[in-house]
């Protein structure tokens, strides 16, 4: 009894922290941060990005597939969302330390086929700064946060970088083309 | 009741929670009203837009005392104000239910791996992160000799590149976590020793970076107004250690930098700039009142080699370029390449591309430059043979006798610069050598003094380059562990690297001892009388320099001395 009314509070907790803003807690809720009257079951995400989900739901999405060492996971993205924000918020385990600001390479994906990296729109300058130094570099890499979801894309198969490397102590650097 | 339940104003629920509680030990009770107290003085009536204010009221009536070890991470969050509000109500929820049910299963936690990172930038953070995420029963520690973390993202990163400190949010969420913890102005050496760490932690982690210097050897790199870059860059990003640096800037209009690196073009760029542009950036106000004062119009970029090997990158070659009314001056002869150069760039894409944005600058300068003017110029094929002393000033540098280099295949297929006998002066007053960061040893660690590096296979650290045993327990990531090269994102790969090798010796060798981890650390440390700074005490240090920046029209004004940095933390 105790764990269930844990794991109902933990749930109206945590559907609470998408609420905003922030109002005074109410004496008779257990978590003084979660007001009983704003709970609202059809939002589920956790620090969602956009408000609007509801109008959303009516926009087409296009599949993007990744492929890792671990397997491969299949992702929907709304057309015009950035691809970057769709990943993370499907827990795929690529980072975007810069957050999108063209000032990392940590967001480095391999398009698999090159029919498909061709619809890709071409990199600027900006952007190939950061590939050059970017782990694993191909023929076929490109800076996944400068890339929005467009219809063509539908079925776009991507590849992480390998993560495990020799660090060897002279130096491994990354074979570029 | 315990009378601090009643004294807490709390909700009745959560007294009927406690009370129904099975949890033996009354501590929950006492970690729970520490952070509900906390939270009644937070969200008094009397303060009902404590989320919105820009300047929160201060929070300091808590009289709670502090919660103990790894609840104080929670606790700590709890008070902090400027937390986003999700976060901080996430966090006093988890302090809520972490503190009742791990004191539940305290026998376990005494059993979880305790681990310590010893540095607090890239490297320390994404090793961290990494642990956290492999191991469900980890502790994290991770300390650093200042009293701020982030490493270089903090200190090294040039004040005109914001984007790049953003990575400064990915790591704060780390620090974040319920089982890690940021322990500041603890060192490693004089607070605390390497075997005292190794005794209290099931796996340490060093990753400190590289804070000294590659030398010269030359005449006269002693002379004042000669400089390492380090300290320099140090200097203007309000590092503590070197606020005092005062580089003299106003008896000169000539610098000299040697190498050709990013960290070379960083201190060039901030010489050349605008100070207007300059003053809305987070750069530190001694450095910005010392170069709005600046004479120096000159600034040279010297390589031993040719274009085809400048260590620059891309991004920061366009940028300098880039600079308002900046001459650039690169000599034409100096672009010829040969076929060694050739097959040099064949499959190196940065090399061609540097050399291209270089060819390009060459043949696009304009044709005068007027007098008052900002110039660059890249040098290359000099290699510094002496530093010359001034005849006026006596011990002061007054320019730098080069020797002219022609390459030079070696054995290895590498092009090294071979002296000429043919030799060249420049006059200047200011000389900043940026010829590369070294790592640091300390007493009882296996140390390569050749490469500058801790001998280690993958990450797992061994008694000596030569293949000695591997040390227990002890590994390394970072720039201490492959010296001093990359970027911030290589720092990833590394320290996946490192956490794989720590995962796999945990299989192999279960962990059965019991070691006493952070309450062990924060037991040492209060013997020793150390006043080491958490990540809510950095986050004042945050908050200060914001708000005081803020005024200004910066990001942040940087407290650049121990004694601000240290005082906003007693706060």
């Amino acid at each position: 009894m105790f764990i269930s009314k844990l794991w109902r509070l933990g749930a109206q907790a945590s559907k609470g922290l998408s609420k905003a803003p922030l109002t005074i807690p109410s004496r008779r809720s257990f978590f003084p941060i979660v007001q009983n009257d704003s709970l609202d079951a059809s939002s589920r995400k956790l620090f969602s990005t956009t408000n609007s989900q509801e109008e959303n739901e009516d926009k087409q999405k296009i599949s993007v597939t990744f492929f890792d060492k671990d397997g491969e996971q299949e992702i929907k993205v709304l057309i015009g969302m950035s691809m970057l924000e769709a990943t993370h918020e499907n827990d795929i385990e690529l980072k975007g330390a810069c957050e999108g600001s063209l000032a990392c390479s940590t967001c480095h994906v391999i398009v698999m086929d090159v029919e498909q990296y061709n619809k890709l729109e071409d990199p600027t300058d900006e952007e190939n700064d950061m590939l050059d130094l970017a782990f694993g570099l191909t023929e076929t890499s490109r800076l996944w946060c400068q890339v929005i979801a467009k219809p063509e894309l539908d079925g776009l198969r991507l590849a992480l970088p390998a993560a495990t490397r020799n660090f060897a102590v002279d130096g491994y650097k990354p074979k570029p083309h | 009741m315990p009378s601090y339940i009643s004294k807490c104003a709390g909700p009745p629920p959560l007294v009927f929670f406690s009370s129904a509680s099975i949890v033996p030990s009354f501590l929950p009770f006492r970690f729970s009203c520490n952070t509900l107290c906390c939270w009644c003085h937070s969200f008094r009536p009397s303060l009902p837009s404590v989320s919105t204010s820009p300047t929160p009221p201060p929070l300091s009536k808590c009289a709670a005392p502090p919660p103990l070890s790894d609840s104080s991470s929670a606790a700590d969050h709890v008070v902090q104000r400027h937390h986003r509000r999700s976060t901080l109500s996430l966090h006093s929820a988890m302090s809520i239910f972490g503190g009742m049910i791990a004191r539940k299963f305290s026998s376990a936690t005494t059993r979880s791996l305790h681990v310590c990172v010893v540095g607090s930038g890239p490297a320390g953070f994404y090793t961290a992160e990494k642990m956290l995420k492999a191991h469900k029963g980890a502790e994290v520690d991770i300390i650093d000799r200042l009293p701020t973390p982030f490493g270089l993202v903090r200190s090294g990163v040039a004040p005109d590149h914001p984007e790049t400190k953003i990575v400064i949010n990915q790591f704060s969420r780390v620090a974040h976590n319920e089982r890690c913890s940021f322990f500041g102005n603890v060192t490693l050496g004089s607070s605390i020793s390497l075997s005292e760490l190794r005794q209290i932690y099931h796996v340490v982690v060093l990753a400190y970076g590289a804070e000294s210097d590659r030398v010269l050897g030359i005449p006269g790199e002693e002379l004042k107004g000669v400089h390492s870059a380090r300290e320099f860059v140090w200097w203007y990003n309000g590092h503590p250690d070197f606020s005092n640096l005062t580089p003299d800037l106003k008896s000169t209009d000539t610098a000299i930098v040697l190498g050709q690196g990013n960290v070379a073009l960083d201190v060039a760029r901030i010489l050349l700039r605008s100070p207007k542009e300059l003053s809305t950036t987070d750069i530190a106000n001694h450095a910005l009142t010392a170069l709005s004062e600046s004479s120096i119009r000159k600034v040279y970029l010297v390589g031993r080699r040719g274009p085809v090997q400048a260590a620059c990158t891309a991004k920061e070659l366009r940028e300098i370029l880039a600079i308002k009314d900046l001459y650039v001056n690169i000599k034409e002869a100096d672009l010829v390449k040969t076929s060694s150069d050739e097959e040099e760039m064949k499959n190196n894409r940065i090399r061609k591309r540097v050399f291209e944005l270089l060819s390009k600058a060459s043949t696009s300068r304009s044709p005068s430059q007027s007098s008052g003017q900002r110039e660059l110029h890249f040098t290359f094929f000099r290699k510094p043979d002496k530093f010359l002393e001034s005849y006026d000033k006596s011990g002061y540098v007054d320019g730098v006798h080069f020797e002219k280099t022609t390459l030079k295949e070696n054995d290895s297929g590498n092009q090294i610069a071979i002296g000429t006998g043919e030799y060249e002066d420049i006059k200047c007053g200011l000389v900043l050598k940026s010829i590369g960061y070294k790592s640091i040893p300390i007493d009882g660690l296996p140390f390569d003094q050749s490469k500058g590096v801790v001998p280690n296979i993958k990450g797992r650290v061994i008694s000596s380059s030569n293949g000695g045993e591997n040390e227990d327990g002890l590994y390394v990531c970072g720039w201490l562990k492959r010296g001093p090269t990359g970027i911030i994102a290589t720092n990833l790969y590394d320290a996946e690297e490192t956490v794989a090798s720590i995962s796999e010796d945990i299989e192999k060798k279960e962990v059965t001892s019991q070691k006493a981890g952070r309450e062990g650390l924060v037991h040492l440390l209060e013997n020793k009388k150390i006043k080491f700074v958490t990540f809510g005490d950095w986050e004042k240090i945050d908050f200060e320099e914001k708000k005081v920046g803020s005024l200004k029209g910066k990001p942040r004004e940087k407290l650049a001395t121990w004694n601000d940095l240290l005082e906003v933390t007693t706060k």
